[in-house]
Order: C-alpha cells, then structure tokens, then sequence
C-alpha cells in the first residue's frame, strides 16, 4: 500500500469536507486506495455493502479516536498506534457481523481482517484526523467510507446482476438469460475496476479539456521568454 | 511429502496470491515500472512471508491459545516487528541493497499479502512445515507476477496508448488477462 497521500485542496466547510470523499476525490475511483477489499467481496451486492458498512465504522471510530488524542500520540509511533486502534475496532466490526449477519460474515472469510491493511482507513488518520478537530475528522471519515461503499456497489452491481443474473438474491434478469461466470471470477473483478477507471479516466480527461478551453479565452499569454542567446548577451 | 508440494503448488499458481486472491495490489500499480524492481520486491516479500509464517505460528501454539479475538491485533505488530528487524539486518549486512529497496521495505509492513498469509494459515489450521511451504509458495507466486506485469509494462512503454487507458486503468487491464490466464489452473491441488 501506498503511505504517500494526494491531498490536493483542504476544504474549509464543514460540508465540503463530508462531500469531497464521495466522488472528486473518491478513495478507490481516483485516488486507487483499498483496492484488495474492494475487489475481493464485490461478487455479491450483499457483500459489498457489509464491507462498506464495517470499513465506514471502523473508519469512523477510528478518526475520532485519533482525533481526540492527536496532542497525545509521539510523532515517531503514531503510524503503529493508528494501527493499533484500527485493529481494535476492527476486532469489535468482526463480532457485530459475525452476531447480526452470519452467513455474509462467512462468505468475507479473512478479508474483514484485512481491513486493518486498507490504505483508506489508515491514509485518513494520516493525513486527516491527526490534524483536525473531532467534528471535522468524523465527518471526514464519513464521507471517505461512503465513497467507498459507493464504489463498491458501482463493482458489485454490475458483477452480480452480470454474473449470477442476481441482485440480493433475487432474479432480475430474463429467464433466457445466460450469466457470464467470468464476472463472478477473479478475472472479472480486474476488468470491472479496470473498465471503471477507464471511465473515471474519460471524466477527468474532459473536464480538464473544458478547463482548458475556457482558460485559454479569459486569459492573456504573457510575454514571451526571451531566447537562450538573447539571454547570454544580455548576461554579459 | 506430496502434501507439501501440493501446498505449495496451491500457493504459487492455483490460489496466487495477487491473481486470485487480490492481495496485495498497490505494489503491483506502484512498482511494475520495472521488471527488476517487482523481482526484487517479491523476493524482499517472501522473506518477509517466511518469517511473519513462523512468527504467527509460534503466536497461535503459545500465545494466542485463550485469546483468538486477539489475533489480527497480535499478527500485525508481529509482523511490524519482523519488518523492523529485517529492515536493520538489511542495513547492517548489505547497505547497497537498503538502498534500492528504499521506501518499499517498511510498506511490506503494511502490506495484506503478510496479513492475509497469517489469518490464511490460521483458518487452515497449517502446522509449521505447511505454513512456510504456503509462504515461500505465496511468496514466490507473487514475485512471478510483479516480474510478468513489470515486463509487460516495459514493452507498452513505447505502444501508442489511448490517453484515457493511461495509469492504473491498463495495469489493472494486464493483470485482468493475467488472472483469466490463471484460471486455467483452477481446480488443480488444495484449496
């Protein structure tokens, strides 16, 4: 995983900070943060809405936990005891699925374990909750752990409705209907992340070329660097 | 005997470790630049495998026996501290190659290829021989495909790329052919 995070604007409003984590700066969709979870449970819709929820509660614990204590933590173990923290309330995520819903508790097997190693998680402590106030940290949290549920259900829609003709386990699609097997398989994952990142790729590209259009009509180019020999006499 | 050669066949091609069970995949974006590099972060990794197996076999025979909610808690500072010690034996012993290895040694740390190999092993209920025939398995499993993406990546360098496939977008394309190329293994060996 990658520790290095693009924090490209901080935001000042409250709403802004809620709202920035589900979709311009999404942690899978742009920033390709906690890709191994978002992969592995996305075959069934109920699944990945049970890995959305706990991520999000961890997620959210976590931050304010952080966030309350960020006077406290020394500089120089406070990647070891996020993750402590983390691990803890991932230990308590665990239990509650394991109590309420069994069945898709069983069918995560050792990927809810492996949220501790999401970047997503520990990336926001890092670079958001241990600068910030709670409030703003929790809402931080929250918004950065639905986009994550947002881009798990934009994988595993399309995957299980494909794949098994499905949606929470009803039928959906027509009797005739064929499902593509290789949807539900690993390979099928790759290539629905890869198809959503060509798109996310798509909607950067044009916004960036409408950008560009309307800056070149506002402003005026500036005047002209003068060519490397005109400098060099200039020097002399 | 056979069990072993089965676990690690499992390991390395069945149940590849970044093929099939989508471990570990922020190297596989970050480092594949070069075939070279993924080589020689795979094999950092495997190291690390063996020794994060042993450390979580002697945690669930001794430690862990009373307590198994404690366990992804106790692996990862495990693992943490393994990375740590390996990180200082590196320095110590050959300092060229800390360099090269950089910032990716301390990232092993956090990396859920270990993580995943730990509650893996657990769940199976290896004994000491299998977890680190699973782990060098795993571990080598995972070097190959850094080092397969890694060389395919160097040939498209120069291809004529369509801007908007650009980045993770193809990589993720790559190893999506690499994955159903796999699944031809399927249903060979222990799962």
């Amino acid at each position: 995983m990658s520790l290095v995070i693009k924090e490209t604007s901080t935001p000042t409003s409250a709403s802004g900070v809620l709202t920035r984590g589900l979709w311009h700066q999404n942690p899978v969709l742009v920033q390709t943060l906690g890709l191994c979870s978002a992969l592995a449970v996305t075959n069934a819709v109920a699944n990945s809405l049970a890995m959305g929820a706990a991520t999000t509660f961890v997620l959210v614990c976590s931050s304010a936990i952080v966030s309350t204590m960020r006077k406290y933590i020394p500089y120089e173990i406070r990647i070891t005891t996020y993750i402590l923290i983390i691990a803890t309330f991932l230990a308590v995520a665990d239990m509650i699925l394991e109590a309420t819903v069994p069945d898709v508790h069983k069918a995560m097997g050792p990927y809810i374990a492996l949220i501790v190693t999401n970047c997503i998680v520990l990336g926001r402590q890092e670079a958001f909750a241990s600068r910030q106030p709670v409030g703003l940290s929790v809402l931080d949290a929250l918004g950065n752990g639905t986009g994550f549920t947002i881009a798990l259900l934009l994988m595993g829609i399309p995957r299980e409705v494909l794949g098994n003709g499905t949606f929470l386990g009803f039928h959906v699609m027509p009797q005739s209907f064929e499902p593509w097997v290789v949807m539900m398989l690993p390979p099928g994952g790759f290539f629905m992340i890869g198809a959503l990142l060509l798109v996310a790729n798509w909607h950067d590209l044009r916004r960036l070329a409408r950008e560009r259009s309307k800056a070149e009509t506002v402003i005026t180019l500036p005047a002209p660097v003068p060519a490397f020999e005109e400098r060099e006499v200039a020097v002399r | 005997m056979t069990d072993l050669f089965w676990i690690f066949f499992s390991a390395a091609i069945v149940t590849n470790f970044v093929l099939v069970y989508f471990l570990g995949l922020c190297p596989v974006i970050g480092v594949t630049n070069k075939s070279v590099t993924g080589l020689r972060l795979g094999l950092a990794t495997t190291f690390v495998m063996v020794l994060a197996s042993l450390a979580a076999w002697i945690l669930n025979r001794f430690v862990l026996v009373n307590a198994p909610y404690l366990r992804v808690i106790a692996f990862i500072v495990a693992i943490a501290s393994v990375v740590q010690i390996v990180e200082l034996f590196i320095r110590k012993v050959s300092p060229g190659l800390y360099r090269e290895l950089g910032i990716f040694l301390p990232l092993i740390a956090s990396n859920s290829q270990v993580l995943g190999l730990t509650i893996f092993q657990t769940n199976r209920g290896y004994t000491l021989p299998q977890g680190l025939m699973f782990a060098i398995g795993g571990g080598l499993g995972i070097t190959a495909v850094l080092a397969m993406v890694g060389s395919i990546r160097e040939r498209l360098e120069f291809a004529p790329i369509p801007a908007i496939a650009r980045g993770p977008a193809l990589v993720f394309m790559i190893v999506a052919a690499l994955s159903l190329v796999f699944m031809g293994f399927a249903g060979m060996g222990t799962v």
